[in-house]
């Protein structure tokens, strides 16, 4: 059982990389990014490719998946989305769910429909017993990653001055921007963050999720919702926790009552909305 | 004696840390023309959204026609006869002065559930319609969507919802704020013509007003409230003078 | 009021009746679609998929347009619809008429049950909710195969509209008349609803909720009710599309179903009933020329609208038909817009 237990905090841990730049985004500039799923999606395809096409080890992929997504991001914020961070969440959810759209037709023609595998190195598969417990490799190192990154990310906003300037913004953009901080900068700096790092935890997830296909972006899209509404979006503490519970549960009830197993997320986003509609973390002030 | 119109017992109301209403406890007789005054920051908004329960109380009660309101929902109070209008205009603004207004008394008299008839219909609601509008100056405005009016018609109109939903007491909001100095003395008459019946709480920085409209001026400061009486003592009140010029001195 | 008034308050009475009033424009539209219908019996099949997605972008704009609210997941109540009436007619209940009201109950029932979803939380949630309970029915249809026939669908037949008139195969132009009435019944009732005092609160829940609620506007209760007819008129369109077309598929369930009819509903404009239909048509056609082109990469131009549409602004291209009403009849123009 416990077994099960670190399989779902692995998903979890995954959840939580995946959606952080979500979180972020959603709190910061109240932005609702439908699309962020396909940055996730391209991170896994890069690592796939890398992979499959130009014999790149795996371990050397994953830069280039957080890069990618990243620089991705930078162009598109520059671009387009910054045109609508004053809009109304009916053109924000229009807009982001055209570039998901978009992006996944793109997709399928430039790689096809087949999904990607992430073939991993060999000291990655198998699985180790560590005190009568076992635990595949991979989930296991899924679970060192991805906490150091939640680690790195929570030390970054407690301890630096960048990170102060973003709670701040978080709180409250406009008197944070009365302050001197610049804003849109941060949010830029979000963005591009979040979205390298949805692009890394789609490379991640690639093997446990069966590998990487087109419809990525969609299948997971309500999920990263799930997420972001449980957790709240401010902060990291939430984030983790919302994704380690929704991560657990969903893995835990497939295993244990497969006919139902797939609802149990479903049924968790019930029960919080009855609960704390604001999410389980949020200060009080959800959107 | 009959019971006040509109009664705060101890209301108050904190943040976290801050204390932004403090044990605050009046009486609005019914006819009342009371105002309150007080510097920027002292909580003004923050009672009036207690006593209207968009915000809840951390402590105290909320009394209205004799009824204990403290847990009653916004709507339900207003459907007791308690309107208020907002310090920054809180208008519909592709519906009409005509159609807002229909809205309101349609709401009041029941028939907002009804999903038949057309709205407006009857001749009655027609006739109230007109009225309010003459009473707040929109006679010409009334089929233009209320995005398209200059900003202190639509102050008039912010004013003549609430009054449409024929309230018993009526909270005022800063009424005459951001509006030119040409259009306050439209604003003043519709204060001055507002039903004799209804309990006013004025909200106002604008002295003029204050001075011209109330019986009684309550000063709040800091959460807390200072002082209440008749204007004269106000305006001679030393503290009170002492609130408002060392705001003044900071200019 | 003096007798001098009687002229002022005439114009009072009829600018509050404006939109209440049937305006030649409307009698020309639907006379127009009736006599394409006659006119172009080949066409039967597309003419009857627009006025079926017509309905459908029609459900959702009583809760987008009308009211305000986000829904990604409308297309639930397009599947529940029609799946219930297919369902319904492999029991041996073939009659359309049954089947329509049964589509439109059940949707109407989980409207019904899943909208105090929707009253906590703000647009995020009602995103993520309106989303997931349409997943969620997806993957239930998925799993009950026996019921649902699964991705297989379901083979069933229809008995003829009223005993008389068969809306089958053979019977496609039937078909697009028996889409027509319902369409046009349902719009009338929508009209007299948007116009009533219940409809006037949903405007004002829409354009202002915190005064709304101040001036004593429930918008709990209103909410569940329009979300609930709001679903009703989607099931309908789903039965209708089961119905004249005999087919029932998983895909009815899938989010491009609720991303294409939000798509439908922006073109046209939002807000004052017309626009789903209109919008419905321009897409049935367009998706009619395109795919000839590009079959599998259809999404890929939807997403492309969608795009182009929010940052040409949608307002300045929904009101185009506006404006182009307001010339030709001024004071039928529609008002407001999600």
């Amino acid at each position: 059982m416990l077994t099960i237990l670190l399989d779902g905090v692995a998903y979890g841990m995954l959840l939580f990389v995946l959606a952080s730049g979500l979180s972020v985004t959603l709190g910061l500039m109240n932005f609702i990014n439908l699309a962020h799923g396909a940055f996730a999606m391209i991170g896994g395809y890069v690592t796939a490719l890398l992979m499959n096409r130009a014999g790149v080890p795996f371990l050397a992929t994953l830069p280039a998946a957080f890069l990618i997504p990243a620089i991705l991001g930078v162009a598109l914020e520059r671009t387009l989305y910054r045109r609508l961070y004053g809009a109304s969440p009916l053109d924000q959810v229009l807009f982001t769910i055209g570039l998901v759209l978009m992006a996944m037709p793109i997709a399928a023609y430039l790689i096809g429909d087949e999904p990607q595998q992430v073939h991993l190195p060999a000291w990655l598969s198998g699985r180790i017993e560590i005190h009568g417990v076992g635990i595949g490799v991979y989930r296991l190192f899924i679970i060192v990653v991805c906490g150091a990154i939640a680690a790195a990310l929570q030390v970054f906003l407690i301890k630096t001055r960048f990170g102060a300037q973003l709670r701040a913004a978080v709180d409250d953009a406009r008197v944070a921007q009365g302050l001197g901080i610049n804003v849109d900068r941060i949010f830029a700096i979000a963005f591009v963050v979040g979205s390298g790092l949805a692009g890394l935890g789609g490379a991640l997830a690639a093997d446990v999720v069966g590998g990487i296909d087109p419809s990525f972006p969609v299948k997971f899209l309500v999920t990263f919702l799930i997420v972001v509404t449980i957790g709240g979006s401010n902060g990291i503490m939430g984030a983790l926790f919302g994704s380690l519970l929704l991560g657990v549960l969903d893995v835990a009830g497939k295993y244990y009552a497969p006919s139902i197993g797939a609802f149990i997320i479903y049924a968790v986003m019930v029960a919080t909305l009855i609960v704390r509609p604001q999410g389980l973390f949020a200060a009080g002030d959800g959107r | 004696m009959s019971a006040p119109a509109l009664e705060a017992r101890g209301l108050t109301r904190h943040f976290g840390a801050l204390i932004a209403t403090d044990d605050v406890a009046f009486a609005l007789q019914p006819g009342a023309r009371q105002a309150l005054i007080g510097p920027n920051g002292a909580g003004k908004t923050t009672l009036i959204n207690l006593l209207t329960g968009v915000l809840k109380p951390t402590a105290g009660q909320v009394w209205l026609q004799g009824r204990d309101v403290t847990h009653l929902a916004s709507s339900a109070r207003v459907r007791m006869g308690l309107s208020r209008t907002f310090q920054i205009n809180q208008l519909f603004p592709d519906l009409t002065p005509a159609e807002s207004l229909a809205l309101a008394i349609s709401e009041r008299d029941g028939s907002g559930a009804d999903f038949w008839r057309v709205a407006g219909g009857g001749p009655e609601i027609v006739a109230e319609i007109e009225s309010l509008l003459t009473l707040f100056s929109l006679e010409s405005d009334f089929d233009r969507p209320t995005r398209k009016l200059p900003y202190g018609k639509q102050r008039l109109l912010e004013i003549a919802l609430a009054l449409a939903t024929r309230p018993r007491v009526l909270l005022l909001d800063e009424p005459a704020a951001g509006v030119p100095e040409e259009e306050r003395r439209d604003i003043l008459a519709a204060l001055a013509a507002l039903p004799s019946e209804v309990a006013i709480l004025l909200i106002e920085h604008d002295m003029d007003l204050v001075f011209n409209f109330a019986e009684r001026i309550s000063v709040l400061v800091a959460g807390k409230l200072l002082t209440e009486g008749e204007p004269e003592a106000i305006a001679a009140d030393e503290r009170v003078r002492a609130v408002y010029l060392g705001e003044d001195a900071h200019g | 009021m003096s007798a001098s008034d009687a002229p002022a308050t005439a114009r009072l009475t009829a600018h509050l009746h404006r939109r209440a009033r049937w305006r030649w424009p409307e009698i020309v539209f639907w006379l127009a679609i009736l006599a394409l219908i006659f006119a172009l019996p080949s066409r039967a099949g597309i003419i009857n998929e627009a006025l079926i997605a017509g309905l459908f972008a029609l459900s959702l704009d009583l809760i987008l347009g009308l009211t305000g609210i986000l829904s990604l997941g409308h297309a639930a109540f397009l599947g529940l619809g029609a799946y219930s009436a297919a369902i319904l007619a492999t029991r041996g209940f073939a009659d359309p008429m049954l089947g329509l009201a049964f589509g439109a109950g059940i949707a109407a029932l989980v409207g019904l049950v899943t909208a105090p979803l929707l009253l906590r939380g703000g647009d995020l949630t009602r995103l993520m909710v309106t989303l997931g309970v349409s997943l969620m029915l997806g993957e239930l249809a998925n799993r009950n195969g026996w019921l649902t026939g699964g991705a297989d669908g379901l083979n069933f037949s229809i008995a003829p509209v009223l005993a008389l008139f068969p809306i089958g195969f053979t019977g496609q132009r039937n078909a697009a008349l028996y889409s027509f009435a319902v369409l046009f019944i349902l719009v009338v009732i929508a009209r007299r609803l948007a116009c009533s005092p219940f409809g006037l609160a949903l405007a004002a829940i829409r354009e202002n909720r915190l005064r709304a609620g101040a001036l004593g506007v429930g918008a709990s209760r209103r909410i569940v009710a329009i979300y609930t007819v709001a679903a009703a008129y989607a099931g309908a369109a789903g039965a209708l599309l089961a119905q004249t077309t005999q087919i029932v598929s998983l895909d009815l369930f899938d989010f491009h179903r609720s991303a294409d009819v939000m798509l439908m509903l922006i073109i046209g404009g939002a807000g004052y009933l017309y626009g789903g239909l209109i919008g419905a048509a321009a897409f049935i056609v367009l998706r009619d020329v395109v795919s000839a082109a590009t079959p599998e990469y259809w999404e890929f131009w939807i997403g492309l609208a969608l795009v182009i549409l929010v940052l040409a602004g949608r307002e300045r291209i929904a009101a185009a038909p506006r404006r182009l009403i307001a010339l030709i009849a001024p004071r039928a123009a529609p008002r407001g817009v999600a």
